[in-house]
């Protein structure tokens, strides 16, 4: 099953609620998926600076460590790094050395990653996802199908530097593109189909495709089910198999487009009364970017 | 008039108040409130009664109804008025997927869009959509007249038995065996029966062009066991 969330603002007056209102979204997908969680923030960033997203333990150890480097923020099993650009060899220079165990589940300059097993009240909770800023976030609620319960089978998955993508449904196809993708010199961390998805859309975009073209191809190329939520650094894309096997409902205000596999997800949304809901069509690339 | 504020009851306690009503109740008019998309709302109802749906409803909204009458303020979710027996569903905004998937009986109108597999497998019910359906609508659909006012996607009547469809607009493509018809004075009179019930004005029946069953699917064809 999964339920699958996003919410991209185009007022930055909700910026502070992001986390908040990403949080209620997640929540109310837990009967969609019970056994995990997980979600990526874009939050403050900037083009001179690296954001790195570690999971793992001992964690205070890595900041003390790094602390003439980076700085460094702890949110439960999850460290987020912050440098500068400069400082990127040295810091991936010392994590592989001193602690190879993390595993970074996402960088860029901009976006956040978190995910955990077990209820998404707990882990949207365990993070303090409610008190985080940022322009766009999308989440996820796991019903795991094609693989075990494990933290690295949760969503979202970042395959690019802040880029992330969110699925729910199931490829067919993911071994034999998974291999043809590793040619082009993508790695994965994880047997996961999605990741399969998200290293597709990667490989594209650094192939010069724009998002909806990635998103295009991936029609011909992706066989399965899905529905798709992806971020970007600046953008949000929803997209649907031909079939539009699995659920989609969309809102659009002045002040924010929305998703959510449900409608309940996106009740708390301030002003839905008056959004335009709308269900995304099967095989359309919807890409929402700011300048 | 009854209120059911789903803001402050459960749903449950909504639909178990629907499935006690005795044929002979009194309270024939409920109003619900605060509905948030939540599913199966209204579903199971066995009585005359008309319940009014004050927002959008998630799933399965006014499943298997029999006799009453259901009307969303709103969109619905996923498979509105599956199932239906009889009576009357009236969707003022959009339908999601398979709205009145299976239905047997009853008249179901959706005053927006419906997507994808609207009417799918439907066994006769009435389905007027005075906006667009989605691909593969009325797929295995076997009775009833699915009308639709606008435009039907892709693959529209793939694997069909014998339920009417009349589409006023475009057709994006036809499903497998399913072939344009003649529009004959008994359908005429069938869509003027229905787009009256459906509260539609100023469309002539005329306007509507007719499709069905080729009826080449209905028996094995030897020639074709090498698609096997």
């Amino acid at each position: 099953m999964c339920g699958i969330v996003g919410l991209f603002l185009k007022d930055p007056a909700l910026e502070p609620q992001l986390g908040h209102l990403l949080a209620e979204m997640l929540v109310v997908m837990t009967g969609r998926g019970p056994d995990s969680a997980g979600f990526a923030v874009y939050g403050a960033g900037d083009a001179d600076h690296l954001k790195i997203t570690l999971r793992g333990p001992r964690l205070d150890e890595v900041s003390a460590a790094l602390a003439g480097v980076a700085t460094a923020t702890v949110r439960d099993t999850h460290l987020v790094l912050s440098f500068p650009l400069a400082a990127e060899e040295q810091v991936r220079g010392w994590l592989a050395l001193n602690r190879p165990d993390l595993v970074v589940t996402g960088s860029g300059s901009r976006i956040e990653l978190y995910k955990e097993v077990g209820l998404p009240r707990q882990v949207a909770d365990r993070f303090a996802l409610p008190g985080m800023a940022g322009t766009h976030g999308i989440g996820h609620t796991r019903m795991a199908t094609e693989s075990a319960v494990t933290t690295d089978g949760a969503h979202p998955f970042s395959t690019g530097r802040d880029q992330c993508l969110v699925h729910n449904g199931s490829l067919s196809n993911h071994r034999s593109l998974r291999r043809e993708l590793e040619r082009e010199g993508l790695t994965f961390a994880t047997d996961n189909d999605s990741e399969v998805a998200a290293a597709y859309i990667s490989w594209r975009l650094r192939e010069g495709a724009s998002l909806t073209q990635a998103l295009e191809s991936g029609l011909e190329d992706l066989d399965g089910f899905y529905t798709f939520v992806i971020g970007t650094e600046n953008g949000f894309a929803v997209m649907r198999d031909p079939i539009s096997c699995k659920p989609a409902v969309m809102a659009e205000t002045h002040q924010y487009v929305a998703f959510g596999s449900e409608y309940r997800a996106l009740v708390g949304l301030p002003g839905i009364e008056q959004a335009r809901v709308f269900e995304p069509e099967p095989a359309r690339a919807y890409v929402w970017e700011r300048n | 008039m009854p209120v059911i504020d789903l803001a402050q009851s459960t749903k449950r306690e909504l639909n178990a108040a629907l499935h006690a009503l005795t044929p002979d109740t009194p309270e024939t008019h409920w109003s619900v409130r605060n509905p948030e998309g939540q599913h199966a709302l209204a579903a199971g109802v066995n009585v005359p009664v008309t319940i009014e749906i004050d927002g959008h409803a998630g799933y399965y909204c006014a499943g298997m109804n029999q006799q009453a009458t259901v009307i969303v303020h709103g969109n619905a979710g996923v498979g509105v008025a599956e199932n239906m027996m009889s009576g009357r569903v009236h969707v003022k905004g959009d339908a999601s997927q398979a709205a009145g998937a299976t239905a047997h009986g009853g008249l179901l109108v959706i005053d927006g869009n419906a997507s994808a597999r609207c009417g799918i497998s439907m066994k006769g019910v009435d389905i007027v959509v005075k906006g667009n359906i989605g691909p593969m609508s009325a797929f295995m659909a076997q009775a009833g007249n699915l009308v639709v006012l606008g435009d039907a996607g892709e693959a529209l009547g793939d694997s069909l038995y014998e339920t009417r469809i009349f589409v006023r607009g475009a057709v994006k493509s036809l499903g497998a065996d399913c072939v344009e018809k003649e529009l004959r004075p008994e359908h005429v009179a069938i869509l003027t029966k229905l787009l009256a019930e459906a509260g539609v004005e100023g469309v002539s029946p005329t306007e509507f062009r007719r499709y069905g069953s080729g009826r080449t699917l209905y028996n094995f064809h030897v020639d074709n066991a090498g698609a096997y």
